[in-house]
């Protein structure tokens, strides 16, 4: 059914009792001519994309839970293009630019609000880093602006700017910058896989890749073996653990990033705000509520669920730069496990292993880069070769030395 | 909430402490080829279950101790010194 507002009038009509569901439930086949692990955002971005642009349309998309209840469901819904390397850059403002269209693309609301994407700045040298990266998005053509503190003032007016220890000189605005519905994205790209005939498998967990003279033949799964001569990972936390499936380690750990949210307040904040002497960030969501988040943990985990030190360094973050929130009650608390690379930057290539193909290393940052993830991924497993958008983000760059350490911190993850 | 019993401070809340990864990756030979480095540097069995880590007691005695935890439960089963050798349980 194509979703319109005469559906919606029609529907309401006959008191929303005609609405067919996303997609069919389908039982398994016996094999595939791709499979994918992994049913969050990328693995169904992916799947989408093979059967749209690559014509590749015996695709099963497996996941060991239900569709959103990974990290898709999980994360802060921030998406924004505001790198400062060139690779990063040029794919994260593809992914926006396919953001852009998206609801057209998929027939459906994702609620894309570009709502703006402010990072405040609090001493000398933290506003000549911003300039210098406010002006290398520009020159490749992404929307950057530098703002002093009258401009902070107009945009977010009830900001602590006088912190004494920490007073806010101005900020970098990408406009373009916002929030997107996250479960939308799992529902949306779900639902128009299936229409191009993907099956999305749920319940259903891979526990082993079968290989044959080192190429891959299939995967065993709690619902039983299929065939495939193509296995792709799309696990975001997970992803060592497939990985280890086909006989490979990854420069990646497992760690855990909290999110919050507050009891529903009206209109306090239009944009999405960065605190720049802290690790916190924040915005709005449209039922009201303060959505906001900070650190990892800080250990490796695969626990989906935080620790308390953590949680108070967020609110203490919160607190110095935005303290009406101190009169809020936190209303839900939760926490997602990422795959941390050692360079902060994802992870889309071909392997050593032929036929298994590999997507992750997201850190905290995945969910932006969904539909450019899912595009280039498609690519990657299609013609077997890298994107030329993601050819920086193959796995050889550790052993080559070509690493993408967007934030200069080396090899510790945790700190990432 | 973890608690670590640090070997010369005792039993100590978490926040006392900075993670430091791994701890049983060994430093790659120094007559080893590119390969045992780059492992060395970047690549972690990351297991989901028992792991050795450094834990380094930033707001104690500033030792860097020995545990071994659980990635699932955070259960915390031994601590020790640097070459402690320590057994995950049966
Ligand atoms: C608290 C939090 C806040 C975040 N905030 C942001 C943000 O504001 N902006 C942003 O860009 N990013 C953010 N992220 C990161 C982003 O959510 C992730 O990078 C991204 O969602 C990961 O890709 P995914 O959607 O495919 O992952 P997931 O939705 O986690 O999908 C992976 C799926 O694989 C399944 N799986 C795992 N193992 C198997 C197996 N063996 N067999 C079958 N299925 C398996 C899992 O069940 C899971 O559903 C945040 C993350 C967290 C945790
Ligand atoms: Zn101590």
């Amino acid at each position: 059914m194509r979703y319109s507002v005469w559906q919606l009038v029609k529907q309401g009509l006959r008191g929303h009792t005609g609405w067919p569901r996303m997609w069919r439930d389908p039982q398994p086949k016996s094999s595939y001519d791709v499979v994918i692990v992994g049913g969050g955002g990328h693995g169904l971005a992916t799947a989408y994309y093979l059967a749209r642009e690559h014509g590749i349309r015996n695709v099963a998309v497996l996941e060991k839970g239900w569709i959103g209840g990974g990290n898709v469901g999980r994360n802060t819904t921030i998406i924004r293009s505001n790198y400062l390397l060139g690779a990063n850059l040029h794919f994260y403002e593809y992914a926006m630019k396919l953001w852009e269209g998206l609801e057209r693309e998929l027939n459906f609301n994702t609620m894309v609000s570009q709502r703006g994407v402010l990072n405040l700045f609090h001493s000398d040298a933290q506003r000549d880093a911003y300039a210098r990266r406010g002006n290398a998005m520009r020159l490749a053509g992404v929307d950057a602006e530098l703002l002093d503190v009258d401009g902070v003032r107009a945009l977010v007016p009830m900001l602590d700017l006088d912190n004494a220890r920490f007073p806010v000189l101005g900020g970098l605005l990408q406009p373009r910058g916002g929030t997107v519905r996250h479960d939308a994205v799992a529902w949306g790209y779900a639902r128009a896989a299936d229409a191009l005939g993907v099956d999305i498998i749920q319940n259903c967990e891979v526990t082993g890749i079968r290989r044959d003279q080192g190429r891959v033949t299939g995967v065993d799964t709690t619902r039983g073996f299929m065939a495939t001569p193509r296995v792709a990972a799309a696990v975001a936390g997970h992803t060592s653990r497939v990985a280890d499936m086909a006989g490979l380690r990854l420069p990646v750990e497992s760690h855990v990033l909290q999110a919050f949210v507050t009891e529903g307040v009206k209109p306090l904040l239009d944009t999405v705000m960065t605190f720049g002497a802290g690790h916190f960030y924040v915005s709005q969501s449209d039922k009201g509520g303060l959505v906001f988040g900070g650190d990892l943990d800080g250990y490796n985990s695969y626990a989906q669920r935080g620790n308390l030190p953590a949680m108070e360094d967020v609110m203490a973050g919160g607190m110095a730069v935005l303290p009406v929130m101190g009169r809020l009650r936190v209303l839900r608390q939760w926490g997602g496990v990422v795959d941390m690379t050692m360079d902060g930057s994802p992870i889309i290539t071909c392997t050593d292993v032929p036929g298994f193909y590999l997507n992750g290393g997201w850190c905290y940052g995945g969910f932006k880069a969904t539909p450019a993830s899912g595009w280039c991924f498609a690519h990657t497993i299609a013609r077997d070769e890298p994107h030329p958008l993601s050819a920086a983000f193959t796995i050889d760059r550790f052993h080559e030395g070509r690493l993408l350490d967007e934030k200069g911190v080396g090899p510790n993850p945790w700190i990432q | 909430m973890h608690r670590i019993d640090c070997p010369w401070c005792g039993l100590r809340d978490e926040a006392e402490f900075q993670y430091q990864g791994d701890a049983s990756v060994a430093p790659p030979p120094l007559e080893g080829d590119i390969d045992e480095a780059m492992a060395a540097v970047y690549l972690r069995e990351n297991p989901r279950g028992w792991h050795q880590e450094w834990w380094h007691h930033v707001a104690g005695c500033r030792q860097y101790v020995r545990v071994l935890r659980h990635t699932g439960s955070h259960e915390v089963a031994a601590t020790g010194w640097p070459d402690s050798r320590l057994e995950p349980p049966a």
